[in-house]
């Protein structure tokens, strides 16, 4: 009799580890997918502001066409990748492409020193800082999702309900300049 | 990360709990003195139970009203606004209203009842001096505050021990004026044995009047320098870059500033205890019942991160 209730306790046990088990992986899931969306609202917000960047600078420097093509190409390649790897492929290009354009933006003080380009510019990196910490914040929750998919005895819950572990997204960072100290 | 908001809440429950067993303690005291029976409690706890209640729900209004911050656009303060959303995405929050301070000494803070309603306040001085990663920093060690809901567990606790001071004072004036005449009527009614009794309880009472106040203040005081600690830390994690924070905790601790809007009330909020006293930063007796630890270990932290 007692060896029933022992086994039919241990039972009891299992079960409630694998419900507990399954809303925590549930809710990782969730989370990465809410980071994720928001990864792809600051990465909108940067591909709204490419066009508006482009045409200021061309009013300035209408011969530099090349750099004008090669950012705007980038920024079709980038709103077309899907995947995580591709997206961050096309990422990595289009920021390169940017820096280009504010570096021949540079060459031109008085570009340099419209209100229009300083507030584009604001934007611009604010917009980018936003996509580092989406990023950071994502990466988190994918870090968080993995382990709990590959570690055991919560890999034997993720495998029953078909949890995948997700990919990181990899771009490069924004340069962050030096710390000045003034007193 | 979600371990430590889960942590923070149970240990907002228990101080709640705890605080309240000692409001209710000493009204049920105070009432046994009075010879009120248990009235005393139940005006204890109703008294500790509405402030709670008002400091949860007004308690953000009154701190920025407190501070004459104003809101501010993003059209007015870019920078701002954009270093402000980037941190609430980083810590997994709701990006908070954002408030300026008409001050010129560099300081901080968050306030509100949880993440969905909580704002941050930055003085001009701290946009005026600071550049973008020091900015960073200190929004950082702010937000992190605001994820953590150390905003609801400071106002909870200050509003607890405001009424814990509150009772024990009824109790010192009651001892001071009244506590012959009243304890003498008790004592008549009881009938002669319980003078002893009486004299105890009377002895004890006092005692506990005089001390829960100061136990209560040194504890909200140790809370708050523990919590200072971790969102230093935490916000150094938010930015991955504890220099920024700790240049910008250096030039606040470099500009002696006084603020005009610093009082007792809402110092333990700020990011660095606000100093009244021009020209030398925090006088000796701030710092023994200060709310922050000293600015120079915080600095030390982040730079051995």
């Amino acid at each position: 009799m007692l060896a029933v209730w022992i086994v039919l306790g241990l039972i009891g046990l299992v079960l409630l580890y694998g419900i507990v088990t399954y809303n925590r992986l549930v809710r990782a899931r969730v989370r990465t997918e809410n980071a994720w969306s928001q990864i792809d609202v600051q990465l909108r917000r940067r591909y709204d502001l490419i066009p508006n960047l482009v045409e200021a600078v061309k009013g300035y420097a209408a011969h530099e066409r090349e750099v004008f093509e090669e950012v705007t190409q980038a920024r079709a390649q980038a709103q077309a990748a899907s995947g995580v790897k591709d997206q961050a492929q096309a990422e990595n290009q289009l920021t390169a492409g940017i820096r280009r354009l504010i570096a021949v933006a540079e060459n031109y003080p008085q570009l340099k020193a419209s209100q229009n380009f300083l507030a584009l510019q604001e934007e611009l990196t604010g917009t980018e800082s936003k996509i580092a910490f989406a990023r950071q914040f994502y990466n988190d929750q994918v870090q968080s999702l993995n382990t709990l998919i590959q570690s055991f005895p919560s890999r034997v819950v993720a495998s029953l309900g078909g949890f995948q572990p997700r990919e990181f997204f990899d771009i490069e960072e924004p340069a962050r300049g030096p710390v000045t100290v003034r007193f | 990360m979600y371990e430590q908001i889960a942590r923070n809440k149970r240990r907002t429950v228990l101080i709640i709990l705890g605080t309240l067993v000692v409001v209710g303690g000493l009204g049920y005291l105070f009432g046994l003195l009075l010879g009120t029976g248990p009235v005393g409690l139940v005006v204890a706890l109703l008294i500790a139970a509405v402030m709670s209640f008002y400091s949860y729900r007004y308690g953000d209004r009154l701190v920025l009203r407190a501070a004459r911050a104003r809101q501010v656009t993003n059209e007015e303060e870019p920078r701002l606004h954009n270093i402000v959303e980037g941190l609430a995405i980083a810590a997994g929050v709701p990006k908070p209203t954002v408030y300026i301070v008409p001050e010129q000494a560099p300081n901080a803070f968050a306030t509100g009842p949880d993440p969905q309603h909580s704002s941050i306040a930055v003085t001009q001085g701290l946009l005026d001096t600071m550049n973008r990663v020091e900015l960073e920093g200190v929004i950082g060690h702010e937000m992190s505050h605001v994820r953590d809901r150390d905003i609801l567990l400071g106002t909870v606790v200050a509003t607890l021990v405001g009424s814990v001071v509150l009772i024990a004072e009824f109790m010192l004036r009651w001892f001071w004026w009244g506590g012959g005449a009243f304890g003498g009527r008790g004592r008549r009614s009881e009938g002669g044995e319980g003078g002893g009794a009486f004299a105890i309880l009377a002895a004890a009472g006092l005692v506990l009047a005089i001390l829960t106040p100061l136990i209560a203040q040194v504890i909200k005081m140790a809370m708050s320098r523990r919590r200072e600690y971790l969102a230093d830390a935490e916000g150094a994690m938010l930015t991955r870059y504890p220099p920024g924070l700790a240049s910008a905790l250096r030039k606040i601790a470099a500009d002696t500033t006084p603020m005009r809007v610093a009082n007792n009330a809402t110092a333990h909020l700020w990011i660095n205890q606000p100093s009244r006293v021009p020209g030398q930063g925090n006088h000796w007796f701030e710092t023994l019942f200060s709310t922050h630890p000293p600015i120079q270990d915080r600095i030390r932290i982040l730079e051995e991160m």
